[in-house]
């Protein structure tokens, strides 16, 4: 365990010299990397990153290893084919430690000094507010790999997660039609609970819906009898509860709405937008057993492309991993950028941009197309937790379009976002 | 009167994690008046210890008595807690006497080094540790017989804990080339502690759900109150505890060891830690960060209720308790349905979690103003100590 950070540190070190000396220190740390035969013509660096410590590091860390399990595939498949020219991606790690403005000055750091060519990187809402300014001044380019509040489309940034009409609304419209009109909204304190649930309730209002209340915890605190008593004031006989909260308050939140009493047995309808499958192994799938999700990939998903990730990510970091819909997408998202600079035949950050709407992959999820809001069409799931932590898909709506202005809130309804667009306000227009 | 007996329940029930959490730190920093930073950290160890005994009684013993390891799993925490703290004690604090902000820095220090010890604890890592620490304390005994030149004499035991140091990382590195040794015991990850069935459910009594978890929590906070205050009171070490806590130097003139007094009594303070630690593994999620959680307000309860008061820190505990848990929950509005418009707005606005929170804060902050000792100031010869 102590020799894993120092050779982080020696390669990061080296990293930044020469090409040689980059491939001598990717052979130092395990040789696992080494391409058959070194068959490579040269090498393109990306950057990773994440949080590596602090509060976030629990969930970033597998986003973190999906895309250098990515990675490796691309480059034992012979790396990135430009200008006929195979490419080895070398990965620059960086910590964002759970702390935004860090996020913002690794950036820099990873534009300037290293000069990657993409930067895959990010979790929270916040951390990603705090990065857009820099890569939208340096008019370079961020790969996101988290389902998010939408409300925004950057010519910078490309988001490989959910918006929330492929994951938030499905899901209350498989509510309102399955399980009931009357709604409790529960989240954490920041800019994603409070945005999507300033969606869900103009959807709500617009499809004929309830909200009985709504509730906000501090990130982090772990006390939430208030609430408890405030669910059981609003909804008496069982309801919907809507739960966007993140982090270590959901573990207190599942385990203490259980010992209440507001269960899936006594008619309470629980749907998680922050739950997947890392998440439950945490909690405890006892605690969480008979409540909902919405996802774009499950592990449970039954075709040989979820398969074939799943096994190869447990082989790669252990038997007792669980793949998780974060992974996956940023899983996905290492291979559509390869892509779009293949196609491209450069690995410019300009020309991979413009070359990267339309590119497809076949990602563990299914076929997923990068569209021109620079969004991605994904698989819509809703799926039931069970006894062994994994989901039961209930519902697959299919591949839905992404959208990343909301149609149900009134300051955004009409607008549209389109980069193959020459206009000046392409991110934002009315349609 | 449902209403009433649901909020004085669920005050209760925040109050008395509360009281659980602040309990260890109204003795360490009431009595000694040192500030440990680290006693979030002490707790989380707690909870650490409740997941391996959880653990081992999963694996090892039939599945008939894994309902009561949570009871088992208390002790061991004390001990496991206690004995952290005494280390804590003897290698840190026990150094900074008398320099609280030092003090406070140095164990925000330890508190950060306990978080990344439980993220990256695995096998290589313990037997390198183990044997840095065993080299450190043997090596200047066997250094005896050799003879240094005077000027580098003073520095032998610089020289021993720095190879010890070498030799420690060097064999964790050595040994963490085998894989199965690398494995980190806990890693960075939250740790799935779960309640035995009985306290998972709930009691119905005459209209309040009261879960059984809170019960057994204000259950806990009772014995351990009760405990601690016995100690104090009627036990030899306890009225010792107590005498260096008003008067430090006549304490020691009287013949009482008082070096030992301030061990034992970190390690209490320690050792209740680990037991708040145990508790909050029922409520919340046990993982590196738990300590962090919880830090604010138990400084915010001690200092509330008047430092070295045991009766404040609980009245305070259950004052912020019952008060976060009517404004958070909005009960307000039930309790005074045909309040004025705007009073009932203000009501609904404060009725969130994180607003009870700023609200309870700010109640604080001006009851402070009024009273800055807090509740029960200490009188007489006691300011002095």
């Amino acid at each position: 365990m102590l020799s894993a950070p120092l050779q982080k540190t020696s390669f990061r070190l080296l990293s930044g010299a020469t090409a040689l000396a980059a491939s001598l220190s990717l052979v130092a740390c395990g040789g696992e990397k080494k391409s058959e035969g070194g068959a490579f013509d040269g090498e393109v660096k990306v950057g990773i990153l994440h949080s590596r410590s602090g509060t976030m590091a629990i969930s970033e860390n597998t986003v973190a290893e999906a895309e250098l399990m990515a990675i490796d595939e691309i480059n034992k498949a012979g790396g990135v084919l430009v200008d006929g020219k195979h490419l080895k991606i070398v990965p620059v790690e960086e910590d964002g430690a759970s702390d935004w403005p860090t996020f913002a000055e690794k950036s820099k750091k990873l534009i300037d000094q290293d000069k990657v060519a993409v930067v895959f990187g990010g979790w929270t809402s916040a951390s990603r507010k705090a990065m857009l300014p820099v890569y939208e001044a340096k008019d370079h380019f961020l790969y996101y790999p988290i389902q998010y509040e939408g409300q925004e489309c950057s010519k910078n940034i490309f988001y490989s997660g959910a918006t929330p009409n492929q994951q938030a609304e499905p899901a209350v419209q498989w509510l309102l039609k399955n399980k009931g009109k009357d709604f409790f909204l529960v989240g954490s304190d920041y800019v994603y609970p409070r945005t999507a649930n300033t969606i869900m309730k103009e959807q709500l209002k617009a499809e004929g819906g309830k909200v009985v209340g709504e509730d906000y915890l501090p990130l982090g605190n772990t006390e939430v009898a208030p609430i408890i008593a405030k669910i059981k004031q609003a909804l008496p006989k069982g309801g919907v509860i809507v739960n966007t909260l993140n982090g270590d308050s959901n573990v207190a939140f599942f385990k203490q709405m259980k010992a209440a009493g507001i269960t899936p047995a006594n008619g309470y309808s629980i749907m998680s937008f922050s739950i997947a499958e890392e998440e439950i192994a945490a909690i405890g799938p006892e605690y969480l057993e008979g409540t909902y999700a919405a996802w774009n990939f499950f592990q449970s998903l039954d075709t040989p492309a979820s398969k074939k990730f799943t096994a190869d990510f447990k082989a790669k970091y252990g038997e007792k991993r669980v793949t998780s819909d974060p992974a996956e997408a940023a899983y996905a998202m290492v291979y559509l950028w390869a892509k779009g600079a293949e196609k491209a035949n450069s690995v410019d950050d300009n020309k991979v941009r413009d070359a990267l709407v339309g590119v497809s992959f076949d990602a563990p999820e299914g076929k997923v197309t990068v569209e021109p809001n620079h969004h991605i069409s994904k698989l819509v799931l809703i799926g039931e937790v069970q006894k062994d932590g994994m989901f039961k898909i209930l519902e697959n709506k299919g591949i839905v379009k992404p959208i990343a202005w909301n149609q149900f809130v009134p300051e955004t309804k009409g607008y549209s976002c389109d980069w193959t667009q020459k206009r000046p306000d392409a991110g934002k227009f009315k349609m | 009167m449902n209403l009433f007996y649901d909020t004085l329940f669920n005050g209760l029930a925040i109050g008395s994690v509360l009281v659980l959490a602040a309990l260890g730190l109204a003795v360490v920093f009431g009595l000694m008046g040192v500030i440990n930073m680290a006693h979030g950290e002490l707790m989380m160890l707690g909870a650490y210890t409740t997941f391996v005994v959880q653990n081992v009684f999963k694996a090892v013993l039939p599945e008939s008595v894994f309902p009561i390891y949570i009871l088992v799993a208390i002790p061991f925490a004390f001990l496991v807690s206690g004995l952290a703290g005494l280390l804590l004690e003897k290698t840190v604090v026990r150094r900074l006497y008398g320099r609280p902000l030092e003090t406070l820095l140095a164990t925000w220090g330890v508190s950060l080094i306990l978080q990344q010890f439980v993220r990256s604890v695995s096998s290589a890592f313990a037997i390198g540790l183990l044997l840095a620490v065993a080299i450190g304390l043997f090596l200047p005994r066997l250094l005896v017989r050799v003879q240094l030149a005077p000027r580098w004499a003073g520095l032998k035991g610089t020289i021993s804990w720095i190879s010890a140091g070498l030799v420690g990382i060097g064999v964790a590195s050595l040994l963490g080339e085998e894989r199965s040794l690398d494995q980190p015991w806990f890693s960075a990850r939250n740790l799935d502690v779960t309640a035995p069935s009985w306290l998972r459910g709930s009691i119905e009594l005459g209209g309040v759900t009261m879960p059984t978890a809170r019960l057994f929590i204000i259950a806990l906070t009772i014995l351990a109150l009760w405990g601690v205050t016995w100690f104090l009171q009627k036990s030899v070490w306890g009225i010792r505890i107590r005498a260096v806590t008003q008067n430090r130097s006549m304490s020691d003139c009287l013949g009482i060891p008082t070096e030992t007094v301030d061990a034992l009594t970190f390690l209490i303070g320690s050792g209740l830690a680990g037991v708040a630690g145990v508790a909050v593994t029922l409520l919340g999620s046990v993982g590196p960060n738990l300590g962090g959680n919880y830090i604010v307000d138990c400084f915010m309860v001690v200092v509330l209720g008047g430092v070295g008061k045991l009766l404040g820190t609980v009245l305070a505990a259950l004052g912020i308790g019952v008060i976060s848990y009517v404004v958070g929950s909005g009960s307000l509005l039930l309790i005074w349905p045909a309040m004025p418009a705007g009073l009932n707005e203000l009501i609904t606005f404060f009725a969130t979690t994180s607003m009870a929170k700023v609200l309870v804060f700010a109640l604080i902050v001006l009851f402070l103003q009024v009273r800055p000792a807090g509740l029960f100031p200490p009188k007489g010869r006691m300011v002095e100590a």
